[in-house]
């Protein structure tokens, strides 16, 4: 481009180990960059919990119309493990937090440690929900090799729901539950792939000195991100695991 | 270039060269094609979605020609469901709801608002490329061998269907997020980036509209994303909640799709409402009677939107009780779109009317707008609905509002900016006559489906009986003049830009910020940080020297 000799405001490192800030062109201060990143952000987070919210709805709307199949279908399902990822992703929206607050006051290695500790907790979660979705598929209740073969007109079965143990025989379309709960969590744990990528990113970044007192909105998207992950979970842990 | 130059006294200091502006700053493809300057990314957003009305005009023309014979001229009847529905998704999604934000909103809005660029450009580059890979998906999905679902993908016949909807509804979820993100980047623009004295009731009231419509896209349009979302995993794993088969129930379906795509009605409208509100005023050179007002209706057209997408469901099966209560909401949508109209005409009265190309368009507008809204009132009618509902009656209201409100309103805003884009201007007198074709061709093709529809011609049928002939004719021929006239439009403007006429510094006598900064404008649009020290449509501070003067 031919307007590389336009310099806009520059925000100065507070350390040798940080690197200055250029705010974007067409913003003449960077309260005004900051409040723009923030208030585009949070009307992001809102269409997310929009999108999430069409979900809700429909887990709302069958719960409902089969109540006796979210009743015996939660059962199937592992409190304990739902409950031990609780911990785990509040666990990590604190470390989160914590990163965002060392970044604000310019300690990049304290920034970096939570960031990590907040990656670490995304990968247990992913790892505690692979052992739930395993666990599924051997009881037939999700089986994930044949979830795209469709359903048998003459039966009336969907191919992925097998329940070899018939713990569902008894109520009305018995996969209509792990179907949701699938949609929902899976949905949910790309959120946190997402998120996890957007903390690495940040992590990046931090190591290379980018972010400090002055300059720290990425860190504090990322952050956001996060929490909003967190708190989407919060909802799906008693409406899967506990309600029913 | 920098901005802390002072303004360059154009007249006595530059010689005959061109002033550097946004066109010809850089030449690379690469700085068009990763481009973050708004207005670049907007004239490629107006290349890409008028392509899509060409091509969805196109599928329309078959259509018609298809009903010249009761038993169908030109296709089976499969392909005729898909040639329909391909008109539906080409126009809604890739047309009507990204072109005037897109375009005309990308350019202008902030000029209008005094701002360097949108405040979020990267973001604005990523939106019209999602829409780019939104297109070439909906194309993909034609060569996967099309889709007859209607541009509503209704369950269950859209779960059943052993077409391509799986990736038009991918298609569409991407599309969403381009729309998303445009409201997203418009919202914060509108907050974050007015110039220093441009107070809200400063803002010329094409900024108030795109602000409404940019709610409209956050809120609403991430309920169809999961709407088209849950339709693909119906088809690619039986998730079982539109599938009656499966437990079930397809009037849910219903409910996700018009949450959604009642406000997206809107997302389509407003931004028209805003040209058009932009357009009488300049063009009557007379203040906006009842600014507030109709900024205020804006406001009051998105949140009743919200709360009416029921009125597209009475026969579907929903309760008499909440029939009335959409019914009754429905008619609440009047009372601001009719301020909106009545406005629109105080201005023009006794004003100092100019009746160039761009002012017929808008009182085209005014008179198609007036029938489109006022048969939606009739429509909106629990009882009147019940007898006209899935008609040709309720096509003939959608294309008055759709095609002669919105796609009229982008046309007089597309002639009205023309010279301010490119600095230069098209023939006047072929536009005029364009218009002319347009209107006489549009009405000429959905009056007589106002009237078959009431006599129970049904929508989306392949062939009629004989008794409806003569309407279809008729319907066919308007929509041939209909055609001829928009072809003659993309004639005249293209060759505009080969035959390179200059255009006036300020061609209208606007008095609003996109008529303050150099024609075309440069790179960063002000020359200096603009002061706003003046009401909106104040027209005591037009300086008669910029209506005389070339551009640069």
């Amino acid at each position: 481009m031919s307007h590389d000799d336009h310099h806009g405001v520059m925000i100065p490192a507070p350390g040798p180990e940080f690197v200055a800030h250029e705010v974007a062109h067409h913003f003449s201060t960077p309260v005004q960059e900051f409040q723009a990143g923030k208030l585009g952000f949070w009307l992001f987070l809102a269409t997310e919990i929009l999108l999430f919210g069409g979900l809700f709805a429909a887990y709302f709307y069958f719960h409902e119309v089969f109540p006796e199949t979210f009743r015996v279908g939660g059962q199937q399902l592992d409190w304990r493990l739902g409950a031990l990822n609780t911990s785990v992703l509040l666990l990590s929206s604190w470390t989160m937090a914590m990163g965002v607050r060392s970044a604000q006051t310019s300690q990049k290695s304290k920034t970096m440690i939570y960031l990590v500790l907040t990656v670490l907790g995304a990968l247990g979660f992913m790892v505690i929900k692979f052992i739930e979705y395993s666990a599924k598929n051997e009881h037939g209740l999700i089986v994930f090799s044949e979830l795209f073969s469709g359903y048998d007109e003459v039966t009336g079965q969907v191919a992925w729901f097998k329940d070899y143990h018939g713990v569902m025989k008894d109520v009305a379309h018995g996969h209509m539950f792990f179907a949701i709960y699938l949609t929902m969590t899976a949905i949910h744990g790309l959120h946190v792939i997402i998120g996890a990528i957007a903390i690495i990113y940040v992590l990046y970044g931090t190591s290379k000195g980018r972010y400090h007192a002055g300059y720290y909105l990425p860190v504090d998207l990322a952050g956001l991100y996060w929490h909003l992950v967190d708190l989407i979970w919060i909802f799906l842990f008693p409406l899967l695991y506990l309600v029913p | 270039m920098t901005t802390n130059t002072p303004a360059v006294d154009v007249q006595t200091t530059q010689p005959k060269a061109p002033r550097e502006n946004y066109l010809n700053c850089t030449t690379s493809f690469k700085s068009w094609a990763l481009t973050l300057d708004h207005k670049r990314i907007g004239l490629m957003y107006l290349i890409g979605t008028s392509l899509a009305f060409l091509a969805g005009g196109v599928f329309a023309l078959l259509v018609r020609l298809h009903l010249w014979e009761p038993e169908g001229m030109l296709f089976s009847n499969p392909t005729y469901n898909q040639i329909f529905t391909l008109h539906g998704a080409f126009m809604v999604f890739l047309f009507v709801i990204p072109a005037i934000p897109g375009s005309l909103g990308n350019i202008v809005m902030p000029l209008m608002v005094g701002a360097k660029d949108v405040a979020l450009p990267k973001l604005n580059l990523l939106s019209f490329y999602l829409w780019v890979i939104g297109a070439v998906m909906a194309v993909a999905a034609i060569v996967m061998g099309g889709f007859d679902t209607g541009w509503t993908f209704y369950a269950p016949y859209s779960l059943y269907t052993d077409q391509a909807v799986v990736t038009i509804g991918l298609a569409i979820f991407v599309l969403g997020f381009s729309s998303i993100f445009t409201g997203l980047n418009f919202i914060v623009t509108v907050h974050k980036l007015r110039a220093p004295g441009m107070t809200w009731f400063r803002m010329p009231l094409f900024v108030w509209a795109i602000y409404a419509t940019a709610i409209l896209q956050v809120l609403a349009t991430p309920v169809l994303g999961i709407t088209v979302l849950l339709v693909a995993f119906e088809r690619l794993y039986n998730v079982g909640i539109f599938d009656p088969r499966l437990g079930g129930d397809p009037v849910l379906f219903e409910h996700f799709f018009w949450f959604y795509s009642h406000p997206a009605v809107y997302i389509m409208v407003l931004p028209a409402f805003g040209i058009i509100s932009e357009l009488v005023t300049v063009h009557s050179r007379k203040p906006l009677f009842g600014y507030k007002l109709i900024a205020f209706s804006s406001i009051a057209i998105a949140i009743i939107s919200f709360l009416v997408w029921g009125h597209h469901m009475f026969t579907s099966g929903q309760s008499t009780y909440a029939m009335f209560a959409f019914s009754f909401l429905t008619f609440f949508v009047a009372i601001p779109t009719a301020i909106k109209e009545f406005s629109w005409v105080a201005t023009v009265w006794k004003g100092s009317v100019a009746l160039n190309s761009p002012m017929l368009y808008t009182l085209a507008f005014l008179i198609i707008f007036a029938i489109g809204g006022l048969t939606g009132v009739i429509l909106g009618a629990l009882n009147v609905d019940l007898h006209l509902h899935d008609t040709y009656f309720v096509v003939a209201h959608f294309h008055y509002v759709m095609m002669g409100s919105i796609a009229l309103a982008f046309f007089a805003g597309l002639h009205h900016w023309w010279p301010k884009m490119f600095g230069i201007m098209y023939n006047e007198f072929q536009a005029k006559i364009a218009c002319a074709l347009i209107f006489i061709g549009f009405n000429a093709t959905f009056l007589p489906q106002f009237v078959m529809g009431s006599r129970g011609m049904p929508r989306r049928y392949a062939t009629y009986v004989p008794e409806y002939a003569d309407y279809h004719k008729a319907s066919t021929i308007g929509a041939m003049i209909l055609g001829t006239g928009v072809a003659l439009m993309v004639f005249y403007l293209v060759a505009s830009l080969f035959i390179r006429k200059k255009a006036k510094q300020n061609q209208w006598g606007g008095v609003t910020l996109d008529w303050m900064c150099p024609t075309p404008p440069p790179h960063l649009n002000f020359d200096e940080e603009p002061q706003v020290v003046h009401e909106v449509y104040d027209y005591t501070t037009l300086d008669y020297e910029t209506l005389q003067r070339d551009c640069d």
